[in-house]
């Protein structure tokens, strides 16, 4: 089956993409730069702060790296694992929530 | 029902080849440069090096009963007087963008064989790194001169030191190593070793390694100094 990979002949898009792909980072980083600057609070500022760093992540991963372009098996092999730390991240949660309220109640909320 | 028609047209060979690419006897990622291939899974595993890191400060953050600092005053500096806050690292993550722009347009001049762009490009690229290392570098001794170290800080919860040195200190790492390996790199493509070797995938492997470095600060930018 045909695909369209880069293989070893590399790839030919114009500069103008990379330079657009520039300029929509420069934007996002500015944007979440002003999240901060304009003091935006609670939970619109954490959807927003990580809607544009997921935005710049995807830009830097499909364009700069190219990801956009490579096989699905390398994509699936790079994109799917990551997901796993979901869980530690859940797991941390509760294991954070627990040694505050422990150091909280036990430990007069001394550090 | 069209739409399920399109659906078997499209979904279905795309899983058939990467059932093919998997199963017995076959290469998984076929026509990828190996050199490019082991860069991705060297990648994979900083992500998790990284993520655990981040995972560790979100743990600490979480858990820790004195206040925490406040990002946007601590890396706040005065310019003409006016204290603006976080520009600092605004700067520093603009100046990385940059790099990892120029390193983009680096690799396309790589595969068009421009030798003199390339090389040029390069080493623009390693500049943009090194200025963001001595920013990193300053903002470490205005910390350190504050009182900030890995297991106390005046500020509030000593648990931002900790994590501050250690998720911007590896970061820094990973970005020096880049600087120097795309001199290296650079270096090479100026003396024509790959126009004579005819494979200019080592600027493309050097390009991935740089843009992971950036894509790291997007998320440490995001969760450390905005969050």
């Amino acid at each position: 089956m045909e695909h369209p990979s880069a293989a070893h002949e590399g790839q030919h898009h114009p500069i103008s993409l990379y330079l657009k792909v520039w300029g929509y980072l420069f934007l996002l980083s500015a944007m979440s730069y002003m999240v901060d600057y304009l003091h935006v609070q609670g939970i619109v500022r954490w959807t927003l702060i990580i809607l544009f760093m997921l935005l710049k992540a995807g830009l830097i991963l499909s364009i700069f790296m190219h990801l956009a372009w490579e096989r699905l098996s390398l994509i699936y092999a790079i994109l799917v694992p990551p997901l796993v730390l979901l869980v530690l991240v859940r797991i941390m949660t509760i294991e954070a929530n627990y040694a505050f309220w422990t150091r909280a109640i036990f430990m007069g909320g001394g550090g | 029902m069209a739409q399920g028609i399109r659906d078997r047209e499209v979904i279905a060979p795309t899983l058939r080849e990467i059932a093919a690419d998997w199963s017995a006897d076959q290469e998984v990622f076929r026509q990828t440069h190996w050199g490019k291939a082991m860069m991705w899974i060297f990648l994979l595993s900083d992500t998790f090096i990284f993520s655990c890191f981040l995972t560790g400060y979100m743990t600490v953050r979480a858990s820790a009963v004195l206040p925490w600092p406040n990002t946007a005053e601590v890396f706040a500096l005065s310019i003409g007087g006016q204290d603006i806050p976080l520009i600092l690292i605004a700067i520093m993550t603009f100046v990385l963008i940059s790099s990892s722009g120029t390193m983009a347009m680096a690799v396309n001049f790589g595969y068009r064989r421009d030798r003199r762009k390339t090389a040029a490009l390069m080493l623009l690229t390693a500049l943009f790194g090194a200025t963001f290392v001595s920013m990193q570098a300053f903002e470490w001794t205005k910390l350190i001169e504050e009182g900030v170290r890995p297991w106390s800080n005046p500020m509030g919860a000593p648990q931002f030191g900790a994590s501050f040195f250690m998720i911007t200190g590896f970061h820094g790492l990973h970005v020096t190593c880049g600087v120097i390996l795309l001199l290296i790199i650079a270096y090479k493509v100026a003396r024509g070793h790959y126009d004579r070797t005819g494979d200019y995938s080592a600027v493309e492997i050097a390009g991935l390694y740089w843009h992971f470095v950036d894509l790291v600060w997007v998320f440490i930018f995001a969760f450390f100094y905005l969050w």
